[in-house]
């Protein structure tokens, strides 16, 4: 660790020179055999992999409108070029999403388009070859699949999908990342990210209890597996036992007891991470999602509350009603999603992220804080990637920004926010999201967090600002191992509810 | 001459049409299998369409990430939007009234549209992210353009063609017989770009007139919670347990 440096702020944020070839590499470690046919990808790169990469390439072009779309549709207009937080922060030219997406784009005119195989040098087209595909692993993991640049390409053109693509073709041949896949061995093994079996959970979970008895000596209960609780909370793994992710989890359940709000978690879904939408495969995404399902269907739950996680928010706000039902409005006659939501009770939103049930309490006035438990504090927030442009919540737009703020306004009296140009949709991701949260990718992680650093470098220094609040566990782990790189003090990172924890005031029950 | 730019026209349409129509197609039958709208985004339909008319009309999301490109974008999409209106009087008899009260704006349309193409070419060669992004023929389709756009304007300020037999071939043309063409070059480079820019339509980055509107991270209302959205080869997924 010692000897990484951070890039320099840049003195007022100008475009940055190209530097060609900067992150050229060999990428993350490969998934080994053993990882990659736990959940049946084959073990290590296959021998017809041009063919089978081609034929993968169209049976995903026939499956998703995205994808084809956005291969036919880029004009090369330069919007996205200057957008993406890993090309600032590394200035390689192949991390503009633009060219980052032509890695993909370039076969596709070669096998897909007929300029391509008339005139592949006319049109940007070339073969595949074993240095593209080692390429495409390269720099299809120095994308985190935060859609920043979805949001200034004129057609809307998103790289997320094309990095989700190119990963699952990588998958299909044996050439996948050793961390992702890994952790989806871990989820269908164990039943969480960080391979924590049920003893050790429900271990964690009664010293938490203790720990809040002995600092509030209030019984404040982390139930787990509870048969015919309201509320089911799923949440990432690393809020059991990560820091400073594991102060929130205290929030959640302090905002339960005080609203008495009777709740369980799940040992047999005990995350609410979804790497499969990392690696862009459908199956596994279902599969995971599918075991929340079978966790509500079997504890009999009314309602599904997700803790704070920015991808995981987007796959359960955007996905779970399509892949497992945990939502409204299916068809009468789709048994399988009436199944589910004819148990779970529709005057609340379904799922509910943690954000919005903690503010509807609050203008119910079923919450009571003491603000100035929080007088030590000056916050900021930063807007996870994948709750920003990926999600909503409170059902109208922009309910994703203005919920969380309310919240830390609620419970604290010190808040400013970062320069407008790094917020709400336009917000910077914090480098480690995507599936790079690895320390294999640690040079790409710590410039890919430039963009975030130089703004909040600019709050703490204006308004010594001295916490910055998020609601996503990458965001948390990624933050609290760069930071002290950028010369921040790494408590300076924790979660919304971890506010609410510290002003909440308990032992009145509403 | 004459017969060969009509079999071309014929030959160009035809490839124009189906073309388009057949990447159409492919486009509407492929599902989105997941929602995937940028957000925040509308929750309601018409609220889609707002955005859509947004995209479409003012490329809102260009103007959020560079004012250059996005005016100089602007300025030719919309000034040549102008000008093939007010081509619209080769085609037509009686000219509509609108038609004509357009034709004397489509000229200073022209010129625009001329000064956006220049501009965002010396984009393309200058501004190095730009350059480093382009491929041959990106280069060559503004040099289309403005082949297009220059040969017009001579028409109209340097050397005058016939316009009143331009309109008899078209019109000609429209009921299957070929009529005479005045035998003018820059007519011909005119005409014959045209037929270029037909035929390669359906096949190149300008695809990306259609597909903006077959883009699911734009066109998609935001209410995945409120309603199930399933794909038939996901559904498929669920009746085989």
């Amino acid at each position: 660790m010692a000897d990484i440096t951070p890039p320099a702020y840049r003195s007022f944020p100008i475009i940055p020179k190209l530097i060609p070839g900067a992150m050229e590499g060999k990428g993350p470690f490969v998934a080994s055999d053993k990882i990659n046919e736990a959940i049946g990808f084959p073990g290590h790169l296959v021998d017809d992999w041009h063919d089978k990469a081609i034929a993968k390439m169209g049976d995903l072009l026939s499956k998703y409108r995205s994808l084809k779309v956005y291969m036919d549709a880029c004009v090369h207009c330069g919007a996205c070029s200057d957008k993406c937080h890993y090309f600032i922060g590394t200035q390689d030219p192949k991390n503009m999403p633009v060219a980052r997406q032509d890695l993909m784009r370039s076969i596709y005119r070669r096998y897909f388009t007929l300029p391509g195989k008339l005139f592949p040098k006319l049109v940007g087209a070339r073969d595949l070859t074993r240095e593209v595909l080692d390429e495409w692993h390269n720099y299809f993991h120095q994308c985190s699949e935060c859609r920043r640049c979805s949001v200034f390409c004129p057609y809307g053109i998103d790289t997320a999908e094309i990095t989700m693509a190119a990963r699952e073709i990588l998958d299909s041949v044996g050439y996948g990342q050793k961390y992702s896949i890994e952790i989806i061995g871990k989820v269908h093994r164990i039943g969480n990210n960080l391979g924590l079996p049920a003893p050790a959970l429900i271990d964690t979970l009664e010293g938490l209890e203790e720990d809040v008895k002995e600092a509030t000596g209030i019984d404040v209960r982390f139930p787990i597996d509870v048969k015919g609780a309201e509320v089911l909370l799923i949440t990432p793994s690393a809020d059991f036992f990560a820091e400073p992710h594991i102060d929130s989890l205290i929030g959640y359940a302090k905002v339960f007891h005080a609203t008495g709000t009777s709740w369980t978690l799940s040992s047999m879904s005990s995350e609410a991470g979804n790497f499969g939408m990392f690696i862009g495969n459908y199956d596994q995404l279902r599969k995971i999602a599918l075991r929340i399902r079978e966790a509500a269907l079997e504890l009999g739950v009314k309602r599904i509350v997700v803790g704070e996680c920015g991808h995981a928010w987007r796959v359960a706000y955007s996905f779970w009603n399509t892949l497992s039902g945990v939502g409204d409005g299916a068809d009468p006659n789709d048994r399988f999603a009436q199944m589910l939501q004819k148990q779970l009770d529709h005057r609340y939103r379904q799922p509910t992220h943690i954000c919005e049930f903690t503010w509807d309490m609050i203008q119910d006035e079923r919450l009571e804080f003491d603000k100035s438990a929080n007088d030590n504090l000056i916050i900021t927030f930063h807007d996870s990637c994948n709750v920003a442009r990926g999600s909503s919540m409170g059902g109208y737009p922009g309910g994703q920004f203005d919920i969380p703020r309310n919240i830390i306004r609620a419970v604290a009296n010190n808040y400013v926010d970062m320069d407008p140009s790094t917020t709400h949709e336009r917000t910077f991701c914090c480098g480690g999201g995507g599936g790079l949260l690895t320390d294999d990718l640690i040079d790409v992680r710590v410039k890919g967090a430039l963009p975030r650093m130089e703004v909040l470098q600019q709050v703490t220094d204006m308004h010594k600002v001295n916490f910055m609040a998020c609601i996503c566990a990458i965001c948390k782990a990624q933050f609290t191992k760069i930071m002290p790189i950028y010369g921040f003090d790494r408590r300076m990172v924790g979660g919304v509810h971890q506010l609410v924890s510290n002003a909440i005031v308990l032992g009145k029950n509403k | 001459m004459n017969a060969l730019l009509a079999i071309l026209f014929y030959l160009a349409t035809l490839l124009f049409v189906v073309g388009l129509f057949h990447r159409i197609r492919t486009y509407a039958v492929t599902p989105a299998p997941l929602k995937i709208p940028t957000t925040p985004a509308p929750t309601t339909t018409g609220g889609v369409v707002l955005r859509m008319t947004r995209e479409v009309v003012l490329f809102e999301s260009l103007f959020k990430a560079n004012l250059w490109t996005w005016g100089l974008g602007w300025l030719f999409h919309a000034s040549m939007a102008l000008v093939v209106l007010r081509h619209l009087r080769y085609f037509i008899e009686p000219v509509w009234a609108w038609v004509v009260f357009i034709q004397p704006f489509g000229i200073y349309a022209g010129i625009a549209m001329l000064l956006g193409l220049c501009g965002l070419w010396a984009r393309r060669l200058f501004v190095e992210r730009i350059r480093y992004i382009s491929t041959p023929s990106d280069h060559l389709m503004l040099l289309l353009f403005i082949a297009i756009a220059v040969s017009g304007l001579m028409m109209k300020f340097v050397a005058h063609t016939d316009v009143i037999a331009v309109k008899i071939f078209f019109q000609g043309l429209m009921h299957f017989s070929i009529q005479p063409l005045p035998a003018d070059t820059i007519l011909v480079l005119h005409l014959f770009s045209v037929v270029i820019l037909l035929v390669i339509f359906p096949y190149s980055k300008l695809l990306h007139a259609p597909g903006v509107f077959f883009s699911p991270t734009r066109n998609q209302v935001d209410n995945p919670r409120e309603k199930r959205h399933i794909s038939a080869w996901a559904a498929k997924m669920e009746s085989e347990k």
